[in-house]
């Protein structure tokens, strides 16, 4: 893998992130020197990248901040359950709680449930035992550990900038050994460096990497999906122009990967919005940061580039609305209109006025693969513009139900179809 | 200074392990060393009051669980429940606000400080009178030199946030900018 950062270019980068949201007003034209006059007394002219670019200078756009969870899990009888929604003839109820942050979903063969989380050290299990749910740690002192897959007895983690696993997971659930690492060749920066993980048909992992702030130019370590092999060898780009994935999935009939991105921020309350994606062959181009949504050049990087030299998405997510976790549908609880539709959860915006998202929604697909309507499944997370719950992630149990976790709260909640064990208004 | 670090320790582990104490009488050895009126005079050691506190409830999980790493905070705040937790951060966001110093600073500092802190937005999330809101903190009148100390943490990530929000924000920012800063937001009046 190339590296491309020289000075100028780790210039750029610095300047760059995520937190941008924290920042940034003057610059309008950051590429130009010091915008004479401009600001008032700026020091320095900002570095291009650099996440001042973007943000408007207005009240409104001011007040927006990245929105933190609570750090302790809610306690069970606290949690939102009565306000969650869902179609007539589904039910939700709390499927496990007290996890802190539970992020990525992944299920042994043996139904064993293991949780992620980014905020703070540590992986959950969901272990049945003798009918009784119960939740362990089985893994702690890692750092931002949001990806969790399963394989073959092996459940494999995935740090900020490294993947590591433990062998018969379900053998040694009461005392864990250490994650033993696969797999560290990474960048380590903070901004979009936690990591989705998920196997493929192929049987390799795949392993994102995003672009390192909200809308920079980067090196190519960046910017991608890779996989490697289970053994943590063999490691290549299997996609770029991908700005941060947090979810992918493969189409159980065509065999493609399908992945989530996350729009920029601070173009406009509108868009661009978030992006499900199709890989149908390696290397495939998907456009940020110059390109967004298949048709928004960026007016900042875009400067002759072109859309049509991108892959478009196959489908629109809504408008900074955080779409993260995805699944195909292959259970036989739902109804048959659910097969093969994909279930998205949308953690919800904190980059526009009035929050978008927020809920889990039912993505359904047309004959070639492209998306044909995208409905409320799972919502009440949002209430009065302020979140009760942020879905992240959803996986299908072996009885065909859904689980679905939630970060603000540190719960998996679980949706049913038929036989109501929760009255349903 | 470090004497009575030691010695508030020794009333810290007593204290916490007794049961049925108000919240103010169990907080009296964080006061020691981070000031009883709200405004720490111990070097290094930060003022509490007025602070945010779902800020101060973040960060006393964190070190807790020891997501951010201080021997003396991790040993006071290990044995502490979620519900400790929670009391203390509502009990030190009343706190009164910490006391500016008594000198206004001096004039050039302030004003490259002044621009600083609008270039690199701080005044937004951390509002134009830098009180915080909500998880961002209060850091008006902040001690100078934890100012310093934090900013620099930071910026080389030695300081983990609770999200990387910190750590990217600060890329840019130089050290003798988070020099400027410190003393301007210490000084803000």
């Amino acid at each position: 893998m190339r590296n491309d950062l020289t000075t100028p270019l780790g210039l750029i980068l610095a300047g760059a992130f995520f937190g941008a949201l924290t920042l940034a007003a003057h610059a309008q034209q950051p590429a130009n020197p010091p915008a004479a006059g401009a600001a008032p007394a700026a020091a320095q002219p900002l570095p291009p990248g650099s996440p001042l670019i973007g943000r408007p200078e207005n009240e409104a756009a001011a007040k927006l901040a990245p929105v933190a969870p609570p750090p302790l899990a809610a306690a069970p009888d606290k949690l939102p359950l009565a306000k969650l929604k869902v179609p007539a003839g589904f039910n939700v109820e709390v499927y496990a709680a007290g996890m802190a942050n539970a992020r990525s979903l992944a299920q042994s063969d043996k139904g064993t449930v293991f949780v992620g989380s980014r905020l703070v050290d540590k992986v959950y299990a969901i272990v049945n035992k003798e009918g009784k749910r119960q939740v362990k740690v089985i893994a702690s002192g890692l750092y931002r550990p949001n990806g969790v897959a399963f394989k073959d007895g092996t459940l494999y983690i995935a740090e900020l900038s490294k993947v590591s696993k433990i062998e018969k997971i379900d053998d040694v659930i009461d005392s864990a050994p250490k994650p033993t690492v696969i797999y560290d060749h990474l960048p380590k920066d903070e901004a979009h460096g936690w990591k989705f993980i998920a196997i493929g048909p192929d049987n390799k992992l795949y392993v994102p990497v995003g672009q390192p702030g909200n809308n920079v130019l980067h090196d190519d370590a960046h910017g991608q999906i890779r996989r490697i092999n289970l053994d943590g060898s063999g490691a290549e780009v299997y996609a770029v122009g991908v700005r941060n994935t947090v979810g992918f999935d493969w189409n159980p009939e065509s065999k493609h990967l399908y992945f989530t991105d996350n729009g920029r921020d601070w173009l406009s309350e509108t868009v661009p919005e978030d992006e499900l994606n199709r890989v149908t062959k390696a290397g495939e181009d998907f456009g940020a940061p110059f390109c967004y949504q298949g048709n928004i050049i960026d007016q900042e990087l875009g400067w002759g580039k072109s859309c049509s030299d991108y892959t478009s998405p196959v489908g629109l997510m809504g408008p900074h609305t955080a779409a993260l976790g995805m699944r195909f549908y292959t259970g036989n609880m739902f109804p048959k209109s659910y097969r093969n539709a994909i279930f998205v959860a949308r953690h919800g915006s904190w980059n526009k006025s009035k929050k978008h998202g927020g809920d889990v929604v039912v993505v359904k697909l047309d004959k070639v693969g492209k998306v044909k309507s995208v409905e409320p499944f799972l919502t009440g997370f949002l209430q009065d513009n302020k979140y009760v719950g942020r879905p992240v992630d959803v996986m299908q149990l072996k009885d065909g139900s859904l689980l679905v976790s939630d970060d603000w709260n540190g719960a998996v909640y679980r949706i049913s179809y038929g036989k109501p064990k929760v009255a349903e208004e | 200074m470090y004497k009575r670090l030691i010695t508030a320790f020794a009333f810290a582990s007593i204290t916490f392990t007794a049961s049925a104490e108000t919240v103010p009488e169990r907080a009296a050895p964080c006061l020691a060393c981070h000031g009883e009126r709200g405004t720490s005079e111990t070097e290094n050691t930060p003022s509490l009051g007025a602070q945010q506190a779902p800020y101060v409830l973040i960060q006393l999980f964190m070190f807790r669980e020891k997501l951010r790493v201080f021997d003396t905070m991790n040993d006071m705040a290990k044995d502490l429940s979620d519900d400790d937790l929670r009391a203390f951060s509502d009990f030190i966001a009343t706190l009164p606000k910490p006391v500016p110093p008594k000198d206004a600073g001096d004039s050039a500092r302030m004003a490259r400080g002044q621009a600083l802190a609008h270039q690199y937005l701080c005044n937004n999330c951390h509002q134009p009178d830098f009180s915080g809101n909500d998880n961002v903190p209060h850091i008006a009148n902040q001690r100078e030199d934890y100012l310093s100390k934090t900013l620099s943490e930071y910026k080389d990530n030695s300081r983990h946030g609770y999200d990387g929000t910190m750590a990217d924000v600060m890329q840019p920012v130089t050290k003798e900018q988070i020099a400027d800063l410190a003393y301007y937001i210490a000084h803000f009046r």
